[in-house]
């Protein structure tokens, strides 16, 4: 008797999660496991960039422009100090600039996809449970964004905010701008999907039940049906991490994002352009791969996370 | 279809009223235009004189209707940065924005739907392998990258093309072309190919899908029964048949063509639109910003309403279908 309990204890939680077919496709794909890889080890080191960083950029005291133009690997002519991957013009180590400038990247994409997901999750539940004359406005207005390009929205956006803002502001306000710039033209994918999901879920029994039961509105929408629809919203979010990672580095290239005093990625791309004729490939290169493989291992995770989450492929 | 084409042009028509609506709102409440435009030495009657002037003392549907009215005529105002009438300044740069995004999507469509009909009649080949693997890439790298890319190989390395500007341009009436100078068409080399790559790679997956898709059915298999050419089966029978969806998202992407010029230029510092666009916002010039936003909306509302009525003169189906519904 006792041996026949412990045969059928409840396994951990871990376990669990480790046996699920989601984690058992997720460990025969190499490229799910390649691609998760680098973005932990991104994620993880522009997290605690401040204990990896050999230098504090942003730290005056630390620099010498003595140092200026050293070439990866190399010896600086004045100094004697190495840097592992050069550095810039001010004499700033390119591989702390870039975990740093990481670090302003993932926040804003981050944020700007949690805002768009927050933003267009709400008003796709209410436009599909509620409908009515909200729903026409809603789904009216997402029609008018989608005709244009996310990125001129974002770059719009961020327009008339400058403009609102005080001078004084622009540059710490920046970054807020850009979350809000990008999380605003992103808002229309969660929109639409979270609609038609709820639009199947709520003359389901469920609901119904919920209904009969005199639950609120918001409390069915909440509690009942937005679990419900959140598998399709986990894909989105991914592959829209990916977009706003790279609407984040090309408006910050453009000047029309993260300022010199708080560079991103796209920033030091920006910086880096003006030294490419002087032969300094190494301030632009190294930044620019960081983004790309940044963009493309979460680029390939969300197409793999489509594929496992997409029941009629199991 | 009259009820069809009603409906469409009377959507499309909402759209520019809305658009119109924020880019007013732009222009009204972002900044004080009195400040924009009067100097530090100004009294209040020149504020007064100047409120009148601009019929900012209206009410605002007044105002609004003011400005849908100029916006119509192609006024848009003053630039604050250049002090000079916005139409002037978009004329000026509007011919290189549109040389180059006319050749960019010149270059999509031509190599895109080549390269799309290669890739699926040699599915298998290693070439065709090659291109569709390359393709990928090309559709992460972000648009500034592969202009960089572009700049560091053919301008520093090779030195072959020129980085930046358009070159030697030759004026026609107020129309300034790139096409007639040697220097002008090497300047237009680099840009098009970073402007046009990633509508090439869209392009061309779609029309190698279609394609394969297309092969699949019988009347392609009786085409070859008949005995006819291999290349007329696969460009007057299959080709054919996959064009209503190349031309819905090629149309589209003619209009994201214009939009993503803006990257374009800015890395290759063409003197176009895009470029004073990004100079607009970094010095918040608002009647700029709403002038290129009401342009670009009218090209884009434009483009999708031509592309649903071209459904109809290309897809007979649709027209058969419409008549039946009635």
């Amino acid at each position: 008797m006792s041996d026949q309990t412990s045969q059928s204890a409840p396994k951990s939680m871990f376990a669990r999660a480790w046996d699920s077919d989601f984690a058992y496709n997720f460990r025969r794909t190499p490229v799910a496991v390649g691609s998760a890889f680098v973005v932990a080890l991104l994620v993880l080191s522009a997290i605690f960039a401040p204990l990896i960083a050999p230098h504090n950029p942003f730290d005056p005291a630390s620099l010498d422009l003595m140092n200026g133009f050293t070439a990866p690997m190399a010896a600086n002519e004045f100094t004697g100090d190495v840097f592992w991957l050069g550095t810039d013009d001010q004499g700033r180590d390119v591989f702390s600039t870039i975990l740093y400038g990481m670090r302003i990247s993932l926040f804003v994409g981050f944020s700007a996809v949690l805002f768009a997901m927050v933003l267009g999750i709400t008003l796709g539940l209410i436009a599909g449970y509620v409908g009515g004359w909200i729903e026409t406005i809603i789904m009216r207005a997402a029609d008018v964004q989608l005709t244009f390009p996310a990125i001129l929205v974002a770059m719009l956006i961020f327009g008339v905010a400058k403009g609102i803002t005080p001078i004084e502001h622009q540059d710490k306000m920046a970054i807020w701008v850009l979350i809000l710039a990008i999380g605003l033209s992103d808002w229309v994918q969660f929109a639409r999907v979270v609609r038609g999901a709820t639009l199947v879920e709520k003359d389901k029994e469920y609901v119904q039940a919920a209904r009969m039961i005199g639950r609120g509105k918001g409390i069915i929408m909440l509690r009942h049906i937005l679990p419900n629809v959140l598998s399709p919203v986990l894909v989105i979010a991914t592959i829209s991490l990916a977009l706003a990672i790279i609407a984040e580095a090309t408006l910050s290239f453009l000047g029309v994002g993260a300022p010199p005093t708080q560079p991103s990625l796209g920033t030091l791309i920006r910086i880096g352009q003006g030294f490419l004729f002087s032969g300094e490939w190494w301030i632009i290169l190294f930044p620019s791969v960081t983004l790309l493989s940044l963009a493309l291992s979460v680029n390939l995770l969300g197409d793999w996370l489509r594929d496992a989450l997409n029941p009629r492929l199991q | 279809m009259l009820t069809f084409v009603i409906r469409r042009v009377f959507q499309s028509a909402l759209v520019l009223l809305i658009v119109g609506l924020v880019a007013f709102s732009m222009f009204r409440f972002v900044g004080d235009p009195i400040d924009n435009m009067l100097g530090q030495e100004r009294t209040d009657a020149d504020i007064a004189r100047l409120r009148t002037d601009l019929g900012l003392d209206q009410p605002f549907p007044v105002q609004y209707v003011k400005f849908l009215k100029g916006a119509a005529e192609g006024n848009f105002g003053v630039s604050y940065r250049q002090g000079r009438p916005v139409s002037t300044i978009l004329v000026e740069r509007a011919p290189a924005t549109l040389e180059l995004a006319a050749v960019s999507g010149f270059f999509a469509i031509t190599i895109g739907i080549g390269l799309g009909v290669f890739t699926a009649i040699r599915r298998d080949g290693f070439m065709a392998n090659m291109i569709m693997s390359v393709s990928l890439i090309g559709v992460s790298l972000p648009t500034f990258l592969i202009g960089i890319l572009l700049i560091y190989l053919f301008a520093v390395e090779l030195g072959w093309l020129p980085s930046f500007g358009r070159g030697d341009v030759v004026n026609i009436g107020w129309w300034s072309t790139g096409f007639l100078t040697a220097s002008g068409l090497k300047a237009l080399i680099l840009p098009s190919i970073t402007l046009g790559l990633y509508q090439m790679t869209l392009i061309m997956r779609l029309v190698r899908s279609e394609m394969l898709e297309v092969l699949r059915q019988d009347y392609i298999r009786f085409a070859r029964a008949r005995g006819l050419k291999e290349r007329s089966v696969n460009f007057r029978h299959a080709l054919k048949n996959t064009l209503v969806p190349v031309i819905t998202v090629t149309g589209l992407q003619l209009g994201s063509i214009i939009a993503f010029a803006i990257i374009t230029e800015t890395v290759f510092q063409w003197p176009g639109v895009g470029l004073l666009f990004i100079n607009a916002i970094q010095f918040v010039d608002i009647p700029v910003m709403a002038a290129y936003l009401m342009l670009i909306s009218v090209m884009f509302v434009g483009i999708n309403l031509i592309v649903d009525l071209l459904y109809f003169a290309i897809d007979p189906r649709l027209r058969v279908d419409q008549k039946g519904a009635k």
